[in-house]
């Protein structure tokens, strides 16, 4: 080729970059493989050395993070009879019998309740918040912006100390409306202002051409300004939901019989006979699943919004 | 259709004074042109009447009831944006029907009321599309559909062909005007385009740093401008002004620009100092006999006529004369003005002194 374009990238570019993308994907993706592949190994292909990457892949670490599992003796299995259920012979391999459901399912459901219940929380009042400071005259406007995103200027744990005093005294410790609150006080800043920086973007007189057609305010940001904020509010819930599904620190520290998320249940699953690694990676495979499928859901937007504020409609 | 009546309406913005008292009535039925530079207060006077604004202090009536303080909703009006916003979220037919779902109005009614305005506008064809994706002219016409769809008290429409093309916007504006006639209904029309108000309004206000400068029909206004910065920003090319020292008493008929006695409508008040004589290009002529003299610095040439720029005692000035007649630069050439036509205009305070032939037109309001 002989024509010579500044804008477009020649062929070596293109190649260059191309092996820049794959490669940076392989490294993120690697762990996720592993995890993943571990999941459907044996406890012992799990511990092989050299680690196994071909392998007869069982379900067995996905019976046993739901289960709680007793070794029996020849004669006590005898007793029980012959098992009933797919993941009862699953088992009863080892000479193990299924005791009951371990509180995976529960701490699972928790982390769903205070993941999602903060992301609504943070995305109602982040909505209203940035609603109300991208079109009204707010007194000290700046200010108050400026005091909203500071609270994210330190690590939200350099605070566990009084926060973990103020739930003993409040009564909010390992309760479902405790975690809701604390993750949506730590996202709000966030929320209000990336939403802000959105609605800032749609044009005013979409709302005044509303309000001449005969609707009230809160019609006009109903029925006008949100659906028109739908990719920023996406995007911000997707980041909302990602912090508070995460969140690792608080939960250990405020969480443990009543509200435990699945983070800090996760690494403690134990096997019969020493830790189960399988196990630990089944629950960590399924613990993506709720993000993955929340962001896939909103992938339309959240490619739109990503790049948010670079493009005038 | 309504009559609207602006009394001492005033808006501050902080320090920033936007509009200062402002009174006019427009009547019913009327085109009305609020025309003036940018940032001269006129969107935010429009905004006023709409409802988008509360104003300062004044009183706004729209047929007979003060509004001044009512929600945009409750005013019964119709508002075109410069930039249409159109609802983006949805289809033209929505955003048609959209002010007639407000009102609660049945649906077999939206249907029929929303295909009688596609009909007049001649977008029935487009009724379904996203209203992304369409041209310049069809983004007006479904805003404007939006507008009358409601049958409203007074359409607002701030500088609705301020984002079409140049060659579109003649177009759309015959077009305007000829719903305008059809409906009959009273428009307030906000634009900075001094050719644009003369050729759609049936009365302008001239507006320049908040206050009201002029209020008439468009040929009063560009004949008798009651300011000189009416004179200057209607018309092109603008009024000629040219600076002297003199004076005139009540029914003095002429003034002194150096030697030249030039003949002036009867003064009905009398001014001596700094005046300045205003004359329209159109109404310099040349004349061999005249005492009064110019040198030829610039000729355009622009087909039936030529614009002719000269430099005269009191200042440069532009001519527009018969292009049959040969001129060349440099040409010293004697100039006379057309006596009914001229005005005279107070240096200092800009304000245009009364005569026998402006009397009556110098209304600001």
């Amino acid at each position: 080729m002989s024509s010579y374009s500044i804008t477009e990238p020649s062929r070596r570019q293109k190649w260059f970059a191309g092996v820049l993308v794959v490669l940076y994907a392989l490294i993120t993706i690697l762990p996720l493989v592993w995890i993943i592949g571990t999941s459907f190994k044996t406890p012992s292909d799990a511990i092989a050395y050299p680690p196994k990457t071909f392998f007869t892949p069982t379900v067995e670490g996905y019976v046993n993070v739901f289960t709680t599992r007793t070794r029996l003796t020849e004669e006590q299995l005898q007793a029980v009879g012959e098992p009933q259920t797919w993941y009862d012979r699953l088992v009863r391999k080892d000479g193990l019998v299924i005791s009951g459901p371990s509180r995976f399912a529960e701490r699972f459901t928790n982390s769903v309740i205070i993941g999602f219940g903060s992301t609504v929380l943070c995305i109602v009042l982040g909505t209203a918040a940035a609603y109300a400071f991208s079109r009204f005259k707010v007194p000290l406007k700046d200010d108050l912006l400026f005091f909203i995103l500071s609270t994210r200027m330190m690590p939200p744990i350099a605070v566990a100390i009084p926060i973990f005093l103020m739930f003993r005294s409040l009564g909010l410790s390992d309760t479902h409306a405790g975690m809701i609150l604390l993750y949506t006080a730590v996202n709000l800043s966030l929320s209000v202002w990336l939403l802000k920086g959105f609605i800032d973007e749609i044009p005013v007189e979409y709302e005044e051409a509303a309000l001449i057609d005969g609707y009230t305010r809160f019609q006009a940001f109903y029925k006008v300004v949100l659906p028109q904020a739908a990719t920023g509010i996406a995007s911000t819930a997707i980041f909302c939901l990602i912090f508070a599904w995460n969140e690792y620190a608080f939960a250990v520290l405020l969480t443990s019989g009543n509200a435990q998320t699945a983070p800090p249940f996760i690494p403690t699953i134990i096997g019969v006979s020493g830790q189960d690694w399988p196990a630990v990676a089944a629950g960590a495979t399924l613990f993506l699943v709720p993000v993955m499928v929340f962001t896939i859901l909103l992938r339309k937007h959240l490619l739109r919004g990503i790049t948010f504020g670079a493009v005038r409609k | 259709m309504a009559q609207i009546r602006i009394q001492n309406v005033r808006k501050e913005f902080g320090a920033f004074t936007a509009v200062r008292s402002s009174t006019f009535t427009i009547e019913d039925g009327e085109f009305f042109m609020l025309l003036g530079p940018s940032g001269c207060g006129k969107t935010t006077t429009l905004r006023m009447m709409a409802g988008l604004e509360l104003p300062t202090s004044g009183e706004i009536f729209i047929d007979g009831e003060e509004v001044g303080m009512k929600p945009a909703s409750k005013r019964d009006i119709a508002f075109v944006f410069q930039m249409f916003a159109l609802y983006p979220h949805m289809n033209v037919r929505k955003n048609i029907s959209y002010p007639l779902v407000s009102q609660g109005m049945k649906r077999e009614e939206v249907k029929t009321r929303v295909q009688e305005v596609a009909r007049i506008l001649k977008i029935e064809n487009i009724l379904d599309r996203p209203v992304g994706g369409l041209s310049g002219g069809d983004r007006q016409r479904v805003a404007l559909g939006r507008a009358i769809v409601r049958q409203p008290k007074a359409f607002f429409m701030d500088e609705p062909l301020g984002a079409l093309d140049a060659e579109f916007r003649e177009h759309m504006a015959e077009e305007l005007r000829a719903l305008h006639d059809r409906m009959g209904a009273t428009t307030v029309y906000v634009t900075h385009d001094q050719l644009e108000a003369m050729q759609m309004g049936d009365k302008i206000v001239v507006m320049n740093h908040g206050v009201v400068e002029q209020f008439g029909k468009p040929q009063q206004i560009y004949d008798w401008p009651a300011t000189k910065f009416v004179a200057q920003f209607i018309g092109s090319p603008s009024m000629n002004f040219l600076d002297f020292e003199g004076m005139i008493g009540i029914g003095g008929k002429s003034v002194d620009l150096g030697e030249a006695k030039i003949e002036v409508p009867a003064a009905r008040e009398g001014r001596a100092g700094k005046l300045t004589l205003g004359v329209r290009p159109e109404h310099v002529r040349f004349a061999t006999e005249s005492a009064y003299r110019g040198r030829v610095t610039a000729v355009e040439y622009l087909g039936t006529t030529q614009i002719v720029t000269l430099r005269s005692s009191h200042g440069d000035l532009k001519a527009r004369i018969p292009s049959d007649r040969p001129v060349r630069e440099g040409e010293l050439v004697g100039l006379a003005f057309d006596a009914r036509t001229l005005s005279l205009f107070d240096a200092e305070t800009g304000k245009a002194l009364r005569s026998d032939a402006n009397d009556g037109v110098l209304g600001h309001g």
